[in-house]
């Protein structure tokens, strides 16, 4: 069922959502499940963190600034969201991939 | 009578006392620079040292001597900037500076205690080294001396990090020493990255990618250190990879001054938000951040500095004639590479374009290959550190524009 949410939402190219204001929790719970991820309180903590940053300033928060600006650990967020935890959660909070670095 | 209060006498800084003494009336502005201490190191060269190309004395100059004699140098750390009150505190005798505007160029330092290991594990600098510091790249420098060989990983923790190139020219460099040395047989060398590649910008990725390839270095890439393991001598990443070592050369998280943090001035990193295209800073108008310590998406480097320096001083201007600053710095980056045997690479780019090859035609000495070993660049990269005493710092003119230019790229 989740599947078909996802044939409503446009991706880009790396299946990151184009609009980020399209995002719902339901597309949230889609991606994650087509990720493999899933989801606990501890997730929804960080992807609902994720998005408020990105209302704020217009760019996901990194993996550094979510770990100080919350209380999930470096080591939690890895164990969250095995991979590459900043990237992952922005996908599945509906944001664009983090721009990182320089 | 006005301020102008610089804080930070590095390459921003002094930049900017040297073109605000030409600029403004000294009837009528007071500059300031403060700066904790006297030596002014020309941080590019810092890379050569563990090679014994450069001593630790031929990148070292006393900070007064590029300080124009109108503008009067504090030597003393500051324990606090007041922004809202317009004042900052001096730990010197409590001193407090009154000031009307104020250019923070405290740029940024590396961190080994942000990293479980590193400096409490027992082998800083012992095994383990940075080549950022006048201390660490000295160290390194006499450890590389009789080196017999063996596993060497150069790793970088995370980024943004200063120079973002330094640790590429540094594996270049190790490679032809180890030649010289008649050892490279000896040593295996690995270079342990966050980044998905060689660069943070895609095709200059692919081609300097190649070039450790050639060079027999290994890269592992999305590498996030979690710990330095020194019982075990493993770098462990925070998925559990590990990278096992005999020398670990480490570029530490990089971040903002602690004086940032103090005054509650900085993001997570202790980079003061700015506007990346006028460089005011988002909270206060009469803030302006030249170089590596503000949050500007662009390599934190000295020529980025530069770059950044008539775009700042002619929005000063502008702000203190009630115009509105221009947004008009463009994320300009320019990088000689220096890549070993006598050659090097020099790459140009922006906000918007990445780093191309083709020509870089530069009056009365270029052109320089873009992206492309030369000798040319070599000697440009040997030829800088005299530019950057002589003309640079004092800011004078140099033959190249702020913004970048597309004329000899090919797209």
């Amino acid at each position: 069922m989740s599947e078909d949410i996802l044939d409503t939402v446009e991706f880009d190219d790396e299946g990151f959502m184009v609009d980020a204001s399209a995002w719902t929790e339901g597309i949230g719970q889609a991606i994650a499940e087509a990720l493999e991820v899933d989801l606990t309180d501890r997730h929804w903590l960080v992807i609902n963190y994720a998005r408020k940053e990105f209302e704020g300033n217009g760019e996901p928060p990194t993996l550094r600034r979510i770990t100080t600006q919350t209380d999930v650990s470096m080591k939690e967020m890895y164990k969250l969201f095995p991979g590459g935890p900043a990237k992952i959660a922005a996908n599945i909070a509906g944001l664009k991939k983090p721009t990182g670095c320089i | 009578m006005k301020t102008l209060l610089i804080l930070g006498a590095g390459t921003g800084g002094t930049m900017v006392a040297n073109k605000m003494a030409q600029e403004l009336d000294s009837q009528e502005w007071k500059i300031i620079i403060v700066d904790r201490d006297e030596a002014h190191y020309y941080q590019p060269g810092l890379l050569f040292i563990p090679f014994g190309i450069y001593g630790p004395d031929d990148v070292v100059k006393p900070k007064r001597d590029f300080i124009p004699r109108n503008v009067e140098l504090i030597l003393s750390a500051i324990e606090v900037i007041e922004p809202e009150k317009n004042r900052v505190r001096l730990r010197r005798d409590n001193q407090v500076i009154n000031y009307d505007y104020l250019v923070v160029a405290t740029g940024s330092h590396i961190h080994p205690k942000e990293t479980e290991g590193m400096l409490d594990g027992g082998g800083w600098r012992e095994n383990i080294f940075d080549f950022y510091t006048p201390e660490g790249a000295a160290a390194l420098s006499r450890f590389l001396k009789f080196w017999k060989g063996g596993r060497m990983v150069v790793n970088v923790t995370e980024m943004p990090i200063k120079c973002p190139v330094a640790p590429l020219e540094f594996l270049f460099l190790a490679d032809w020493f180890f030649h010289e040395r008649g050892i490279r047989d000896e040593v295996e060398i690995v270079f342990a990255t966050p980044l998905d590649g060689a660069f943070t910008k895609p095709r200059a990725a692919g081609i300097l990618g190649d070039m450790l390839e050639e060079k027999g270095i290994h890269l592992e890439s999305l590498f996030n250190i979690g710990e330095v393991d020194t019982k075990k001598q493993v770098i462990r990443s925070w998925d559990e990879r590990e990278v096992d070592y005999d020398l670990l050369v480490t570029i530490p998280t990089n971040m903002g001054a602690e004086v940032i943090v103090r005054s509650g001035m900085g993001d997570e990193l202790n980079f003061i938000p700015i506007d990346k295209y006028t460089l005011q800073a988002d909270a206060w108008e009469n803030v302006w951040v030249i170089g590596d310590a503000g949050n500007a998406p662009t390599s934190k480097a000295g020529s980025v500095a530069h770059f950044m320096l008539d775009v700042i001083i002619e929005n000063m201007l502008r702000h203190m004639e009630g115009l509105k600053p221009l947004p008009n710095f463009d994320g300009h980056a320019n990088c000689f590479i220096e890549s070993g045997f006598e050659k090097g690479i020099l790459i140009d780019f922006n906000y918007e374009v990445e780093p191309l090859p083709g020509k870089y035609p530069l009056p009365g000495l270029g052109p320089f290959s873009l992206l492309k070993e030369s000798p040319a660049n070599h000697w440009g990269k040997m030829m800088f550190r005299w530019v950057y005493w002589n003309i640079l710092l004092k800011g004078g003119e140099m033959p190249f524009e702020s913004q970048m230019d597309m004329a000899g790229k090919w797209q």
